[in-house]
């Protein structure tokens, strides 16, 4: 029994090294140490923007990523001009952050908008003031602004792992958090710790943008929140399938994005967004066509 | 009870009592407090001075599976992707599902049988008409099989045969099951024909009784300031 087990895995291991050898004779950039990395963080943050994006396009927010993603900035700032990992600032810079803005709208009577703009200007600010009293020329920040598949380091690696494997442990929100995305009030009604939740969601969103700014950059990281989710939702009639298609095209394009991006030279988280944003158009086209021609008398 | 918002009260020095089993409507004019009671029945705002028992319990202790609520459908999120039968199922499961199990889906199914909304079943919710959403939210407010149903403004969007349907769909699963049925309303004929118990609301109580008692012209014309023409049952 033990022998035949071996036997088995013995194989499947076989398989999968001749499956990797496949694969680096096709894509010889495979067997680069960065280039491993940027995909390992690609598949991951394209699955986690993708499966949160499906909650900030229905909820409206979809402002929320630039907010974010600035945030982010501010924090990475911070982390520069103090020689603190820029990570671990940006991290905490932009949770905190993701809390204030739930914070504030839940207290005041201000449209989510209005209160992701103040936080905005607020970050950008004060990451404009850091880096200008850090001493020393800061190539850093322009990495951050626009994203690099050179920029993922095993630190990154380490810090989504642990941000998928929360995404994974708590996947049974997801029902909880469409409940109240439909309807808060009910949801409240039904003894959903809506307000909770949502505290949670936010930061979950926060460390998201985080971990994807290496990858996708400041600039574009909210499109690559919104627009897999976007897509999803032209062609899916349950909220569920909306949610599957999401994290496909999100895995999906982040991987075709980042080849593209070798074999062109072009920044990686433009060519990924280019990529959504073409695919966005095709499907916006398809299900319109779709919908006339089941519209025609047969 | 009363309940203060932003420093004004929406409801003051409110007292009433209905026995299980009975059928409550609540009228008064706009912003008279209705929609802020039923919020205190839901346990989503706290009195601000004395208090809501339903079943003897605070509303907030009172188990969610007892209660049936019928929302109406300007409080949520329309241009959600979703199935009516999904949406029936997320209140068998008080959350969204992710897949149906049979057991939940011809549960569902049954209930929008009894509102004569199982064709819709498979439809989308942005495709439905207002009178049929509203059907498929009565079978989301039975689904569970509450003891107290509570419903705002449930004939929104309904032609007079909907509604015609939607009271007799009430009365027979009050005789079933002897729950109870809150329901707010504009239209004080609805309420003095259905309810055993009516609640004329301006903030204060204005009163509170048997439809004739409660209904009284002398009443309404303290509620809505002066009273116009006279309206027929189901006329708006």
């Amino acid at each position: 029994m033990f022998d035949f087990l071996k036997t088995v895995l013995d194989s499947l291991w076989a398989l999968l090294l001749s499956l990797w050898a496949f694969l680096i004779t096709v894509f010889p950039f495979l067997q680069y140490g960065f280039m491993q990395q940027a995909i390992l963080a690609g598949i991951a943050v394209g699955f986690l923007a993708s499966f949160y994006g499906v909650f900030v396009v229905q909820r409206g927010m979809g402002f929320l990523g630039d907010g974010l993603g600035h945030a982010a900035f501010g924090g990475v700032a911070i982390g520069i001009l103090f020689s603190v990992e820029p990570l671990w600032a940006a991290v905490l810079f932009t949770v905190f952050v993701a809390v204030g803005i739930t914070w504030v709208r839940e207290n005041t009577k201000l449209e989510s908008d209005t209160v992701i703009g103040i936080f905005f200007a607020l970050s950008m600010a004060i990451g404009i003031v850091a880096l200008s009293l850090t001493p020393r020329y800061t190539q850093d920040a322009i990495t951050y602004l626009f994203g690099s598949i050179l920029a993922v380091q095993p630190m990154d690696l380490y810090v989504i792992g642990a941000v998928v494997v929360v995404a994974l442990a708590t996947h049974r929100l997801w029902g909880r958090w469409a409940y109240a995305t439909f309807d808060r009030e009910m949801a409240m009604a039904d003894r959903v710790a809506v307000k909770r939740e949502d505290y949670f969601l936010s930061l979950l969103i926060a460390v998201t943008v985080v971990t994807s700014i290496k990858l996708v950059g400041i600039v574009l990281v909210s499109a690559f929140l919104v627009i897999p989710a976007a897509t999803a939702r032209l062609m899916s009639r349950k909220f569920s399938t909306m949610t599957r298609l999401s994290i496909v095209i999100g895995v999906g394009t982040a991987l075709g994005g980042l080849f593209a991006s070798y074999y062109t030279n072009t920044p990686s988280g433009a060519t990924i967004v280019l990529g959504q944003g073409v695919l966005f158009v095709i499907c916006m086209i398809a299900a319109r066509a779709f919908i006339t021609l089941r519209k025609r008398p047969a | 009870m009363s309940v203060r918002l932003d420093g004004h009260y929406a409801l003051k020095e409110i007292t009433c009592h209905v026995p299980v089993g009975d059928f409550l409507a609540i009228v008064g004019p706009n912003g008279a407090g209705k929609s802020t009671f039923i919020k205190v029945m839901l346990g989503l705002l706290r009195p601000t001075s004395g208090s809501m028992k339903l079943y003897g319990l605070e509303p907030r202790s009172v188990p969610p599976d007892w209660i049936g609520y019928v929302p109406q459908f300007k409080t949520m999120d329309l241009t959600f992707p979703a199935q009516c039968v999904e949406l029936v199922i997320s209140r068998i499961r008080r959350r969204w599902p992710w897949s149906s199990l049979r057991k939940d889906r011809a549960t569902a199914i049954a209930a929008l049988e009894k509102v004569g909304a199982a064709h819709l079943a498979e439809r989308q919710i942005n495709a439905l008409s207002g009178g049929e959403l509203q059907r498929v939210f009565l079978a989301c407010g039975l689904v569970r099989s509450p003891r107290l149903i509570i419903m705002d403004e449930p004939a929104t969007g309904m032609d007079i045969i909907g509604q015609k349907s939607l009271y007799q769909t009430l009365e027979e699963y009050r005789k079933e099951t002897g729950a109870t049925i809150v329901m707010v309303t504009h239209d004080w004929g609805i309420a003095g024909h259905h309810a055993t118990y009516v609640l004329v609301l301006n903030s204060a109580l204005i009163s509170f009784g048997p439809p004739a008692e409660a209904l009284q012209n002398k009443h309404l014309r303290r509620a809505y300031g002066h009273v116009g023409h006279p309206m027929l049952p189901g006329m708006e």
